[in-house]
């Protein structure tokens, strides 16, 4: 009789054969992509491994799944690194090791990791069939995978129990075991288990800035103009459908689903999609797969990053991808009107650069011109802030305080432009530049210590995407400013706002930023009484007006846009008649849909800037 | 200046505009500040019967030519052109609209004389022509003056109101002949609109959106308004190129003239191609961001403020009205 | 397939418009120089032609303020050549202006024969004359305006045209080329060209510069503009004040009273 090595090892190479090959394949794909350096801070990389790998943290992020989830990972690893032990064995029967049932320990630990990763396959199971939440992807390979993983932990205790009393059993059960791995082996790189291997790697290789825009360039419509890292994000993607339970554009009824978007991504890798531009005819990777009303939809909220397990790059693949279309000019009408009155007027509604300062007359006093006096704050306004009405009452409220908390500042008047941070997730990287250079010559002119705003968007990119600021020792989120004033004792409150509010987070401070504490630190100094609202810091609700959104026009929404759902949520709480805010869009778009819902009588926004002034007295 | 004062009729498919009667009235004033006789220049095939309307002219010079059936502006300008060669007036005001533009120019360029364009008033000084001229989308008026024997007007349909520009009178009419070439221009048909779902013309009110209404969604809270109003939502040229408004909405110089008893004119800022087609409504009032929008000029109300925020207040304001009477 | 476009900047009348000191002309240190809406679509238009049906498009501009931003893009979106006359007074007024790109027209290699000369309709300080017809008629050339759409069944002898009528009526027309033609609007609205692409333009691609021809006496009178002011519609309407509310309340009442609802 044949020498059962012989079988066994007729059964690897094949198994890593079809699995080398295809993985093979994958890589070359990969190298031919553009390219992205991910080599840097090793050391903060290996840490992001060790808390998202190891330790599985967002994955815990929903408790039942995440727990179940743990352990199958971990009985995962402990099964596999004793399946190559089994491997070394059986392949070369002459080495002077013992097998891995051999040793007592390894086989209390096969043992106990066997039985816990059976129950959390059965909690698994239970929570897909008949428990399962919206968006989870319910595959065939979903289905193989559980029916493998079981099939592996059900044959190691078997054989674990049946090791001394029948021999013969335990044997069979050796090859059962044996068998069943090598041939997940082979079928993993075919499968969405292929994010075994990807993920690992797409955590590795993770944005260590997820909210950083790519590199400048054309867009990308085929495979190869993708980078390597945001293909990758395809193999990497488990189709465990958080992204799209997050996603406030797919919650809406928009066309686009991130999970899907991911998908298409694996799609486009393996093949199984054509690549490039359409052709008109159904051929194409943009405009034929992923359809331009879904690359259109979203609006940079970056939920679906902060949720993702595998640090997956959902909108960075959307940017490149704006990027193409705008190099086409297809983009709606509005969008595109927005975008020339950016480019020759520096703001998005068309109106002359002289009128960016007008909301000033509105002021008792006059505001220092920073570009002809040295001034220690540069206040950055920003477009919604300076030129939409809706929105004077709150910067003028702001000016108002940053008088009486006696501090020295200054605007920029009609040096000031849009900011750009929109402009850039609109895919429009020429106009951000120009933007942002005509920004930099009005700071070069100005003379100013630190730099102050009131708006998220540009805070963002003020502080990550401008080089350093005329030398500016900060920039800061006027959240953040009053946050350290109140903690100096320098910022005068007279009273106690008794009132009960909730307080939206928004994307560009909370989510891009990590600015959670500020703004509560300063409602808490004012003595406002805060009910958070269910979705609050990383799990808020977007209001819509980004990533270019709010120049853009909806398609007729099938279900609610993100700013009502949020108001109703907000309207929902007990007591609550104030949803603060402090962002100019965040309440451009909160208003509006108070309006539209009718809840002018249970709500009400106010923006940060207009309590703290009442505070002051 | 001791030529006549000539106007041209401007007739089309069978009919003459209601400018013809405009500039016919303002031609009425030039005429008689400068003592000279008014002449009315009717140029066409087979329509002398139309020139009995033109009463307010001292006489009509009626020419008659199959290559004139239709006002091609080249053969029209040839015509004039020849007319003005052998009778010599002083002054020819000929209509902006979309079936005259170019004329002037040619006639004028053909001849070498002054030409003025964008004129919505004339007055007289010291025995010579001043003309008020409306320029930029109608953010600047100027005040110019012609050379020469001959000055060639262009005028916007609204300089005078159309009904002093009719008379009861039969005028004289002599007939001229002009010699005329095939033109390069062949007219091959009229391509009529498709009747849209609501007819402008046969409104009484009408609340139209300019690009001050910012977007697509904010229609709506015209339309609110219009109902509330009991009328229909109309557009000017720029909402309806976007796509925001169906072509039948239309109100200016390309589109529907219209005269309702109320027009609400939303974020329209009034440049002349847009009066042309709402000037003669009963009441117009009208919103815009912008104190010194020329739409101002023509409204009998005003109110300077964000559309948005005015428009659905006027429709509560409205609607509230209309409960409270209700239960009155 | 040739088609030449003549481009005209015009004060940006979204900055607010200043007169200059002696009341008779507009206020240049504010102003801002735009390319006159109708002649974007001209451009529009040409290059839409060009898709079609294979060609050239030639771009033919006066020196002015920022023109060379309208230029470059020009050529970002598609134009193959574009030339600039140089080294005139500012302040053409449009026959000026004319008799400028006729001479030029004339004078300059390459620029005819065209298929077509594409320009607006009417730009907002056409005070004395429009483009289209003016360069006609010194072309010798036929002219229609306020055209919309533009198709060949061949390039060749004709071009169908549609030119818009009041009340939304259409007229097609068949012109014989090579022809001039006033567009009010092309087909598609202007297409939007992303700045990066502007600025490889500027690196790629030279303006061509022609000197202006002595401006010989034109043969035509000139007007002289006695003043110039701002429209301030103070005495025409009513304005009502004070907040959305407060004017709302007052209108109605206005309407109440004439009846209207």
């Amino acid at each position: 009789m044949p020498d059962p090595a012989l079988y066994l090892w007729i059964l690897t190479l094949a198994a890593f054969g079809l699995f080398g090959r295809r993985v093979y394949r994958y890589v070359k794909v990969l190298l031919a992509a553009r390219a992205d350096k991910r080599w840097d801070h090793i050391g903060q990389r290996l840490r992001l491994v060790l808390v998202n790998v190891l330790g599985q943290r967002r994955l815990l992020e929903e408790p039942v799944a995440g727990a179940a989830h743990f352990l199958i990972f971990w009985a995962f690893v402990f099964y596999a690194s004793s399946f190559f032990w089994n491997l070394v064995c059986g392949l070369f029967p002459f080495l002077p090791i013992p097998s891995a049932d051999q040793v007592g320990w390894v086989r209390a630990a096969l043992a106990v990791f066997g039985v816990l990763g059976l129950a959390a396959l059965a909690v698994a199971a239970v929570r897909r069939y008949f428990f399962a939440p919206p968006r989870l992807e319910k595959s065939k390979d979903a289905t193989i995978i559980l029916v493998l993983i079981a099939v592996v932990l059900i044959s190691a205790l078997v054989g674990l129990w049946y090791r001394t009393s029948a021999p013969e059993v335990s044997r069979a059960m050796w090859w059962v075991h044996m068998v069943t791995v090598l041939g997940f082996l082979a079928y993993l790189p075919y499968s969405k288990h292929m994010h075994l291997l990807a993920s690992p790697f797409g955590v590795f290789f993770g944005s260590l800035q997820p909210g950083s825009v790519p590199a400048a360039s054309e867009g990308a419509a085929s495979r190869d103009e993708f980078t390597w890292r945001q293909l990758l994000s395809g193999l990497a993607c488990a189709e465990c459908g958080r992204c799209d339970r997050a996603c406030p554009a797919f919650n809406s009824g928009f066309a686009l689903s991130p999970k899907m978007l991911m998908h298409h991504m694996k799609l486009l890798v393996r093949g199984d999609v054509p690549s490039g531009p359409s052709d008109g005819d159904g051929n194409g990777f943009i405009g034929d797969v992923v359809k331009p009303e879904e690359i259109w939809a979203c609006t940079s909220c970056l939920a679906c990053m902060t949720r993702c397990p595998v640090m997956n790059e959902h909108v960075p693949v959307l940017v490149e991808m704006r990027r193409h279309l705008v190099g086409r000019g297809d983009m709606d009408k509005s969008l595109q009107e927005a975008l020339k009155n950016l480019t020759r007027y520096g703001n998005s509604f068309g109106t002359a650069p002289r009128a960016r300062p007008k909301w000033t007359q509105q002021l008792q006093f006059s505001v220092k011109d920073a570009r002809k006096e040295p001034v220690h704050f540069l206040w950055f306004v920003g477009d919604y802030a300076s030129y939409d009405p809706r929105v004077a009452a709150a910067t003028c409220a702001a000016a108002r305080v940053f008088r009486k908390a006696g501090l020295d500042f200054g605007i920029l008047y009609e040096g000031e432009y849009n900011s750009g941070n929109d402009v850039r997730l609109a895919g429009e990287e020429g106009l951000f530049e120009t933007l942002r250079d005509k920004n930099l010559a009005s700071f070069a002119k100005a003379h100013f210590d630190e730099v102050v705003t009131t708006d998220p968007h540009s805070f963002h990119v003020l502080k990550h995407e401008y080089p350093a600021t005329n030398g500016a020792r900060s920039v800061r989120h006027h959240t953040q400013l009053l946050s350290d004033l109140i903690l100096s004792g320098e910022l005068p409150l007279r009273k106690k706002l008794g009132m009960t509010v909730t307080y939206h987070d928004p994307c560009y401070l909370g989510r891009y930023n990590a600015i959670f504490n500020a703004p509560r630190r300063v409602m808490a100094a004012l003595g406002l009484n805060l009910v958070e609202m269910p979705q609050n810091r990383t799990y808020a609700y977007c209001c819509g007006a980004g990533g270019g959104r709010i120049w853009m026009e909806d398609p007729p929404v099938i279900k609610e846009r993100p700013a009502l759902t949020r108001v109703r949520e907000a309207a929902s709480l007990k007591g609550v008649h104030t949803l603060v805010v402090v962002c100019p869009k965040d309440l451009v778009m909160f208003q509006d849909a108070i309006k539209t819902i009718g809840l002018e009588d249970k709500l009400e926004v106010k923006e940060l800037s207009e309590l703290v002034e009442q505070a002051m007295g | 200046m001791t030529g006549n004062v000539w106007v041209v009729a401007e007739q089309w498919r069978g009919h003459l505009s209601e400018i013809t009667y405009e500039t016919l009235a303002l031609g009425r004033e030039v005429a008689d500040g400068l003592g000279v006789p008014l002449t009315a220049v009717l140029a066409g095939c087979g329509i002398k019967e139309l020139a009995q309307t033109l009463g307010c002219a001292d006489s009509v010079l009626y020419v008659d030519h199959p290559l004139l059936a239709e006002p091609i502006p080249e053969l029209c300008a040839e015509a004039l052109a020849q007319l003005i060669e052998a009778r010599k007036p002083s002054v020819l005001l000929v209509p902006l609209t979309n079936v005259s533009l170019g004329v002037g120019t040619l006639v004028a360029t053909r001849l070498g004389s002054s030409a003025v364009n964008f004129c919505k008033d004339i007055k007289i000084v010291d025995a010579k022509l001043q003309l008020i001229c409306v320029m930029y989308g109608g953010k600047i008026e100027a005040a110019v003056e012609p050379a020469g024997d001959l000055a060639i007007v262009g005028v916007w349909p609204g300089a005078r109101p159309a009904d002093k520009g009719r008379s009861e009178r039969s005028p004289s009419i002599e007939e001229a002949t002009v010699t005329l070439e095939d033109s390069r221009v062949r007219l091959k048909r009229y391509i009529d609109p498709e009747a849209g779902d609501v007819d402008l013309t046969k409104l009484d009110v009408l609340v139209a959106v300019g690009r001050g209404i910012q977007s697509r969604d904010n229609i709506a809270l015209a339309e609110e308004l219009a109902k509330a109003l009991g009328g229909a939502v109309a557009g000017s040229r720029p909402v309806i190129d976007q796509g925001w408004l169906p072509l039948s909405r239309q109100v200016g110089k390309s589109g529907l003239a219209v005269k309702p008893k109320l027009y609400v004119a939303l974020g329209i800022s009034g440049a002349p191609e847009h009066i042309e087609g709402m000037k003669d409504a009963k009441l117009i009032v009208a919103v815009n961001s912008d104190a010194r929008a020329p739409i101002f000029n023509v409204a009998h109300y005003g109110i300077v403020g964000d559309v948005l925020e005015t428009l659905p207040a006027l429709t509560e304001a409205i609607e509230a009205r209309k409960t409270a009477s209700h239960h009155a | 397939m040739h088609i030449l476009v003549l481009l005209k900047m015009v004060p940006d009348v979204v900055e607010d418009l200043e007169i200059a000191p002696d009341g008779k002309a507009l206020d240049l240190e504010y102003l801002r120089m735009i390319l006159s809406e109708s002649d974007d679509h001209a451009l529009e238009q040409a290059l839409l032609l060009k898709e079609r049906h294979s060609g050239k498009v030639t771009v033919l501009a006066l020196d002015a303020p920022e023109v060379d931003d309208a230029l470059f893009t020009a050529v970002a979106k598609g134009a193959d050549r574009v030339v600039k006359v140089v080294g005139m007074d500012a302040g053409l007024t449009t026959r000026q202006a004319a008799s400028v790109f006729a001479q030029v027209i004339r004078r300059e290699t390459g620029l005819m024969p065209a298929d077509l000369v594409l320009t607006g309709v009417q730009a907002i300080d056409d005070l004395d004359g429009l483009i289209a017809p003016l360069v006609a008629h010194e072309l010798g050339l036929p002219y229609l305006g306020i055209v919309t759409r533009v198709s060949f069944d061949a390039p060749g002898q004709l071009v169908q045209a549609i030119k818009e009528y009041p009340g939304g009526v259409r007229g097609e027309f068949e012109v014989k080329l090579p022809a001039v033609l006033g567009m009010q609007a092309a087909e598609k609205p202007p297409r939007y060209v992303p700045v990066a692409k502007v600025r490889t333009a500027m690196k790629s691609q030279k303006i061509d510069c022609t000197p202006v021809p002595t401006l010989a006496d034109g043969g035509w009178l000139s007007i002289e503009v006695v003043e110039m002011r701002r429209n301030e519609p103070a005495g025409h309407a009513e304005m009502l004040e004070g907040d959305p509310d407060q004017v709302s309340g007052k209108l109605c009442g206005i309407l109440a009273e004439r009846g209207l609802f």
